[in-house]
């Protein structure tokens, strides 16, 4: 049963209700000594509570009534700030939620707390955090991994049955692989980013962190569907679909290369051996263009970051920088005080690469491989229903370590950024660990818009990978 | 040294009169709105707002196009223009820069010259900045109001065609019902980029003027401009690629920002909105039900018999323009035209800010009836027009209350005729039209007028003097 199912179980049961849940989580997480949770939300979500209680009283049970999650901090949210754990928008309150909270309360979740990240997203260990670094749920000297860290943690240590992310280039996937949960990357343009203070436009996703690839199809199927604000959510919705289909699986041969951490790649291994076994077919397959992935997005996506991140100038909302006299200082100033060094470091790349005489050279040179990209998955659906390989080239590292290498630390990317860029639901799943290991994930791809078919084969992965 | 031919390119900026702003549900029309009361918070670019595109404004664009002799693009795509500025919430304007939605087209002057339309596209506006004791205020009320920027071939070499062009768009823009056309408020904003050359086939170095919102404005900065340039290659010097803004105080062009200042804008795609793609059918149903275009009624207007500038009296709204084709329409040219005159000659020279309301067309036309049969003469007609645009209503009812209906009835004529006839002052022209000399009749229509005080229709009075003395 998963944890989703068994609060709703329990509540139909009557032997729990919304605010024993709610309290309970805030606990959780007020002990929590990782920096997991940035804020505990708990007036509102008490009072929320409360609510849900009358209403279950009344024999109203909705499908997540009483369910505590939390919220990666770039979700508006009531009842608590939303920062981005950042210093620019350190006090900012929202007046409006996401449309994704939106949606998961209509359905009775409460959301207790927000959860840690890198800053503004800008990272994949939560190091670029403006408050500081999220420990591991396994290993405090190593990193949660990013830039969802906090909410992969906050799932992983069981403070909440599940949290939201955010994916723009790994984001769930990886922090999933490194806490040892489920973390779905949908299709692009699945569920609304309304509400999401945006990173990357043509990339960034939402979704759910889980302990179970059957929470995260529940989630999804809550959070998908049309949304008049966000004008790139295709109205189809989402459906999850139940098949004992043998499907053709490849293996990425470029994601097996000698780079990636022999540990990592022998559970991938495991897993498509297990799945043989059950009769699925397995082959290995080649995505040529993926290797051009990570300079391709670390061109596109520092330009949107450049563009997305100009509002905060510190004129309407956010930090002002104290005694700036001219308008040029209180622009320059705001924003050098208020970003990290990462945040600044993707500004400069994204002004540079769109500035006039280099934009053909480097971003619509790197749109155009990113179409090169787009075209070799489509290449490779036509022979496998799914990809899999790794989600990361190593396990969860130390904290520091990539401290005074952006460039390594862009290189942890270089195994989820291809989905993002072509678009794809991509799934970290688990893999089975001995109990003094560090957890790993096994990431597998589908076809775009192919998001139920994923989480229907992800859910027979996780099956077999822990029977 | 050949002559000097100046050559001018113009920006036009429209807001269109949408119900709501570009990209959010905010009410649009903030006219009379106090500062900043207008302003959602995707207006505003709170963090993790997106816009979503007003549908209303691509069918105005679509429209737009079939003003401007265009074709609409099949494909258009948003880009975001990026500069730092506290009326630009978002850090960029989302504008069309790679891929428009309005392409080629061309505007008809009433001249009959051709000036092409490079294409337009479509934008948001940003907000409004004012300068007040030290610190600098920003309104929001009309940032993100959608605009569309027509921009023009460098095809006008006059000052006075410069003006005739930004004439023209106003009457195309207000004509096909895009924009409120109000130029006080801003809603039409006019970029004139202006060169001399000495050479018929190369452009001179190119001065841009900015954001003028008059056609006097237009038309003055172009003259000033023109012959500033001449000074400067006449001098021997070189004119400087500048950014220059019209002083309207001094009635002169200053130095804003020179090229070596231009900004970089980092156009990039706006990945947050989809690319608009509209089928014929989507264009045709946007375009349907199309109003006469002033051309149009220039030619309609051509049977009246009035020059050119009156035709433009008669086109400077197109209520006006609606009336005066109705009129021709319901009764005839002759009508028509009396109705056109008092347009034109009381309209013509109206003060723009004075509110005028429009008379009915059967108003206008018992008027035209009334002067040409005679029932009034042309200054009651031009008091009765004034009554109708000051707001009363039924002509003829205004001439009796008035008192200007023209005795016409014999019996009474006579009567007035007969004692001026018999006065002392008559018997010399009376002595004079016996003799021979008829043009004295007019002298004694005169006295008869007086005596009436203005109310004797001439044409009676002048039968009866003439049956009287023949007897």
């Amino acid at each position: 049963m998963s944890e989703i199912e068994r609060i709703i179980k329990n509540i139909e049961a009557g032997k729990t209700t919304a605010t024993l849940e709610t309290e309970s989580a805030i606990l959780r997480a007020k002990a929590d000594d990782s920096n997991a949770i940035l804020e505990v939300i708990e007036e509102r979500a008490l009072e929320r509570a409360a609510g849900i209680d009358k209403e279950i009283e009344q024999g109203i049970i909705r499908k997540l009534s009483g369910v505590p999650f939390v919220a990666k901090d770039n979700f508006l949210t009531l009842g608590s700030k939303t920062t981005a754990a950042s210093k620019i928008l350190e006090n900012f309150k929202s007046p409006l939620q996401a449309t994704a909270i939106e949606r998961l309360e209509a359905e009775g979740a409460i959301c207790i707390g927000k959860s840690n990240l890198d800053s503004f997203a800008h990272g994949g260990s939560t190091e670029n955090s403006y408050f500081g670094v999220t420990l591991n749920a396994k290993d405090k000297a190593r990193v949660a991994g990013g830039s969802s860290g906090g909410s992969a943690v906050a799932v992983a240590k069981g403070i909440v049955p599940f949290a939201l992310g955010t994916d723009t280039g790994g984001s769930i996937r990886q922090p999933a692989s490194f806490n040892g949960v489920v973390g779905f990357k949908p299709s692009y343009g699945l569920i609304s980013r309304f509400g999401v203070i945006a990173m990357a436009s043509s990339t960034d996703t939402v979704g759910p962190i889980t302990t179970s690839v059957a929470d995260a199809e529940l989630l999804t199927e809550i959070l998908a569907g049309q949304d008049k604000k966000d004008m790139n959510v295709m109205s189809d919705g989402f459906k999850p679909v139940e098949s004992g289909k043998k499907y053709r699986v490849g293996i990425i041969k470029e994601y097996m290369a000698d780079g990636v951490d022999k540990k990592v790649r022998d559970r991938v291994v495991e897993l498509t051996e297990k799945l043989a076994e059950k009769g699925h077919k397995v082959i290995e397959i080649s995505v040529p263009t993926a290797k051009y992935a990570l300079p391709v997005y670390y061109t596109v996506v520092p330009a949107e970051i450049s563009s997305n991140l100009a509002r905060y100038d510190g004129v309407r909302y956010g930090l002002r920088a104290k005694d700036a006299k001219t308008i040029a200082e209180v622009y320059g100033r705001s924003r050098d005080e208020g970003f990290v060094d990462e945040n600044k470091r993707r500004i400069l790349i994204g002004a540079f690469v769109l500035s006039s005489g280099f934009y053909d050279a480097y971003y619509q040179k790197a749109q155009k491989v990113r179409t090169l990209l787009i075209n070799d998955f489509n290449q490779a659906f036509n022979n496998v229903d799914f990809l899999i390989g790794p989600v990361a080239p190593t396990l969860a590292f130390k904290i520091g370590k990539n401290a005074h290498d952006p460039l390594q630390a862009y290189m942890e990317d270089i195994l989820t950024v291809p989905p993002s860029l072509a678009g794809l639901p991509a799934i970290s799943v688990p893999a089975k660990v001995a109990g003094d290991e560090l957890p790993v994930g096994v990431q597998i791809i589908a076809p775009y818009v192919k998001d139920a078919e994923l989480l229907n084969f992800a859910r027979v992965a996780h099956g077999v990978e822990h029977e | 040294m050949s002559r000097i031919i100046p050559t001018i390119g113009i920006e036009c900026h429209v807001q269109l009169k949408t119900k709501t702003k570009l990209f959010s549900d905010t009410d649009n029309d903030a006219r009379d709105a106090s500062p900043n009361s207008k302003v959602s918070e995707i207006d505003y670019a709170l963090p993790g707002m997106l816009p979503y595109l007003n549908k209303e404004a691509v069918r105005l664009a679509c429209r737009a196009a079939k003003a401007l002799n265009a074709d609409v693009a099949r494909f258009s795509m948003f880009d975001r223009k990026h500069y730092f500025y506290p009326d630009l919430p978002k850090g960029y304007q989302t504008s069309q820069m790679y891929n428009p939605i309005i392409l080629e087209g061309y505007v008809e002057l009433p001249s009959g010259t051709k000036v092409r339309v490079d294409h337009a596209h479509l934008e948001e506006d940003a907000g409004k900045q004012t300068h007040y004791s030290g610190y600098t205020l920003v309104d929001l009320n009309r940032a993100g109001t959608p605009l569309i920027e027509i921009v023009s071939a460098p095809d006008i070499h006059s000052a006075a065609d410069a003006r005739a062009y930004a004439e023209e768009l106003h009457k195309l823009m207000t004509y096909a019902d895009i924009s409120h056309g109000d130029l006080y408020h801003g809603n039409m904003r006019f970029d004139v980029n202006i060169s001399v050359s000495s050479d018929p086939d190369k452009l001179g170095t190119r001065v841009e003027i900015k954001n003028m919102n008059s056609f006097r404005a237009v038309e003055a900065a172009a003259d000033y401009e023109i012959s500033r340039q001449m000074k400067v290659i006449e001098a021997g010097e070189k004119v400087v690629q500048e950014t220059r803004g019209w002083d309207d105080a001094k009635q002169k062009t200053i130095p804003q920002r020179s090229k070596e200042n231009a900004k970089d804008y980092r156009y990039m795609p706006d990945a947050d909105i989809p690319p608009v793609i509209l089928s014929d059918e989507q264009i045709a149903e946007f375009q349907s039900g199309f109003p006469k275009m002033p051309a149009e009624y220039r030619a309609e207007f051509a049977v009246l018999g009035v020059d050119k500038s009156a035709v433009n009296v008669l086109l400077a709204e197109r209520a006006i323009a609606e009336i005066v084709s109705e009129v021709l329409e319901k009764s005839d040219a002759a009508k028509a035209k009396k109705v056109a005159n008092l347009i034109i000659s009381t309209l013509g020279i109206a003060d723009d800010s004075k509110k005028i309301k429009l008379p009915s067309v059967s108003d206008l036309i018992t008027l035209a009836e009334m002067l040409m049969q005679g029932e009034i003469n042309s200054n009651a007609g031009d008091k009765i027009f004034s009554e109708l645009i000051s707001g009363r209503e039924n002509s003829r009812q205004i001439a009796k209350d008035e008192n200007l209906i023209q005795v016409s009835d014999t019996g009474e004529v006579e009567k007035i005729v007969d004692e001026v006839l018999a006065s002392e002052v008559a018997a010399k022209a009376i002595a004079d039209i016996k003799a021979g000399e008829q043009k004295a009749i007019g002298f004694l229509v005169g006295l008869v007028m007086k005596e009436s005080k203005g109310k004797a229709n001439p044409a009676v009075v002048r039968e009866v003097i003439l049956t009287k003395l023949s007897n």
